[in-house]
């Protein structure tokens, strides 16, 4: 599908938690694997689900610099936390696939990862972004990604609006979020209060309207409207971390020197966390694989990360060998390279790569530190 | 196929013997690794020996007696390709704790006549002995791994075996990761891939089973073991198993 064509419902829907579920049921019929948010390893992760109470249902996540759990919130929230160590691409751009099988005959069998119908329930602001940013890097160009593109056609996006942001979110400062943007078939605001849990819907594609037609969803009434924008005007007062965009890119090209970067290095464990739960981050290696009798040979595709040695391997070693040009080359790419070469930042503000670093490194305080470095050298 | 197979040769020095079982474990693949390879020296899985010199010798086990040490060298002079496998042959392994205490206290508790035991000071790796041309690192080894340089050398090409985190393998298979969802001290970001992280997908921290990863910071993943709560000799000791003698592992005490 693509980029979805923009037809913003004016309508809104109302959605009671049992007209969720049935969402979900009437996907499950159109031959969707439905795929959504639950609770596994003391997390919150995306898995195929059947119905809404698989959902992580009254729980919130706390999350810090290298922190992460799961809590009671004392309501029967469906969506009530934000966003976890898995992200979409999971999906999208699977961590290995099969590309190729070449027998000695001469044989080649190119394997594009299979095609499925996937719906996905509750894609966040941020993930519909990077989900954008995906389709701008590995369908945009003259090369498109066969396997991106297979696993992207039959998507149905049930996006959420978080009326909470996380204590990492920063996607208000980028612009991603909270309110999900283009690219869903349907959004949802969820409202929850005393005695009251109900979801306001907006079709995004006439499938996303179409789907809505079919459980029944009634038109929302303006009070119900008014709940939900009460909450979303709020969600944008709880924001507690920013990132500074203005000139960023310039900041970074003029700064690759800089003493930040050196005690980084001293923290950064070069252990690819951070780039292996970003929704955007791309990078993959191939394979070769021989069995004994040699007589078959296959290629596979599996994610990669710039904080790997073997990522920079050129003819006589790695021309990345130290953490400190591990790190610089991916924050320089995320937030920097990457406007110049796919028009857009590479970072959606979701804030995955600072709870999930081992050591709580944090982007949006190395790019501000890297910020006031600067001023102090130019004022000292 | 006119083509002499590859004569293959195991030897084992200090070790417990479970990186030679996983041989033995290839259960599915013994009977094509039979036909392309000649098994010619095996103690631990047949007492009928082919003489040497061999393709491929696969050592097992580290030094710790001054005979290891002078063995080694005939090993090395009879094998065309020595690969050493799993942790003691390419660190020392469990054994070499000692090599922070010196073993004569030890024997006085162990050996009710400790003069008979002629033994070395250190356990040391294979490669501190003689050149070694590839290491398999692991405890015990993946089996899968050894099939892969095994595939890879009938096929002339590098095996590949990659030699970042463990926490690369927990994001393939979707584990999250447990010290940021538990606090549990997890060596994971400073040890190489290789075992599939087994340990942290059933909610244990990884044991450190394939040593030091390339480029790694150990100092900094202690500093954080002591910021989640661990005391600094109980995150010392987390270091100390069987890779303590790794160069990476080795200075944490130091460093910390």
């Amino acid at each position: 599908m693509g980029a979805k064509e923009e037809r913003a419902g004016t309508d809104h829907y109302f959605l009671d938690p049992q007209q969720f579920d049935e969402l979900i049921a009437a996907l499950r019929k159109l031959g969707y694997s439905v795929i959504g948010p639950v609770v596994r390893d003391g997390a919150i992760l995306y898995d195929e689900i059947e119905s809404a109470s698989q959902l992580p249902v009254g729980l919130r996540d706390r999350q810090g610099p290298g922190y992460y759990r799961l809590e009671e919130r004392g309501d029967k929230a469906f969506f009530g936390f934000v966003v976890g160590p898995h992200s979409w691409k999971k999906f999208l751009y699977p961590p290995r696939v099969k590309l190729l099988t070449v027998s000695r005959k001469g044989e080649v069998t190119a394997h594009n990862g299979g095609e499925r119908k996937m719906a996905f329930i509750g894609v966040r602001g941020c993930e519909l972004a990077a989900i954008s940013v995906l389709d701008k890097v590995l369908l945009g160009g003259p090369y498109v990604d066969p396997v991106y593109s297979t696993k992207r056609k039959h998507v149905f996006i049930v996006a959420v609006n978080c009326t909470e942001p996380g204590e990492n979110c920063f996607c208000l400062s980028i612009g991603t979020g909270p309110e999900a943007g283009p690219g869903y078939d349907i959004s949802l605001t969820e409202v929850v209060g005393d005695g009251i849990h109900y979801f306001v819907a907006r079709a995004g594609s006439s499938e996303g309207e179409n789907l809505l037609e079919r459980i029944g969803a009634r038109k929302a009434t303006g009070q119900e409207i008014s709940e939900a924008s009460v909450r979303m005007e709020k969600s944008h007062t709880l924001f507690r971390k920013s990132l500074d965009t203005v000139g960023l890119k310039e900041l970074l090209y003029r700064n690759l020197e800089s003493p930040v970067y050196t005690e980084v290095a001293e923290r950064c464990l070069a252990c690819a966390n951070c780039t292996l739960v970003c929704p955007t981050c791309f990078c993959t290696t191939v394979e070769e694989v021989t069995d004994l009798s040699g007589e078959v040979a296959e290629r596979w595709r599996r994610w990669d990360s710039c904080f790997n040695a073997d990522f920079s391997y050129i003819h006589g070693g790695s021309i990345r060998s130290s953490r400190l040009s591990r790190y610089r080359q991916w924050l320089t790419h995320k937030l920097g390279t990457w406007i110049d070469q796919f028009g857009v930042l590479g970072c959606v503000g979701c804030g995955r790569c600072i709870t999930w670093c081992p050591v709580g490194i944090d982007i949006t305080e190395e790019a501000a530190k890297i910020r006031r470095r600067e001023v102090e050298v130019s004022t000292a | 196929m006119a083509r002499r197979r590859p004569r293959i040769a195991v030897y084992k020095f200090a070790s417990c013997d479970g990186c030679q079982l996983s041989i033995l474990d290839l259960e599915d693949e013994l009977l094509s690794i039979g036909e392309r390879f000649e098994i010619a020296y095996f103690m631990e899985a047949t007492r009928a020996v082919v003489r040497g010199p061999y393709d491929i010798g696969l050592v097992e086990g580290s030094i710790t007696t001054p005979h290891d040490a002078e063995l080694i060298k005939e090993i090395r002079k009879n094998c065309r390709v020595l690969i050493t496998i799993g942790a003691c042959a390419t660190a020392g392994g469990i054994q070499a704790l000692r090599n922070w205490k010196g073993s004569a206290e030890f024997m006085k508790y162990v050996y009710a006549s400790p003069e008979y035991i002629e033994t070395l000071d250190k356990s040391t790796p294979i490669s501190d002995h003689v050149q070694v041309d590839f290491e398999l690192r692991g405890c015990p080894i993946n089996k899968y791994q050894l099939l892969e340089v095994m595939a890879a050398y009938l096929a002339g090409r590098a095996p590949s075996i990659p030699n970042h985190s463990v926490c690369v393998e927990c994001k393939l298979r979707g584990t999250a990761c447990i010290m940021v969802s538990r606090g549990i001290p997890c060596l994971g970001p400073v040890t190489q891939a290789g075992c599939g992280a087994i340990c942290p997908a059933y909610g244990r921290g990884c044991y450190g089973c394939y040593g030091p990863k390339e480029s790694l910071n150990s100092k900094s993943l202690m500093r954080r073991f002591i910021e989640i709560g661990r005391s600094r000799e109980d995150a010392v000791m987390l270091f100390r198993l069987f890779n303590a003698w790794a160069p990476g592992f080795r200075e944490v005490e130091a460093e910390a």
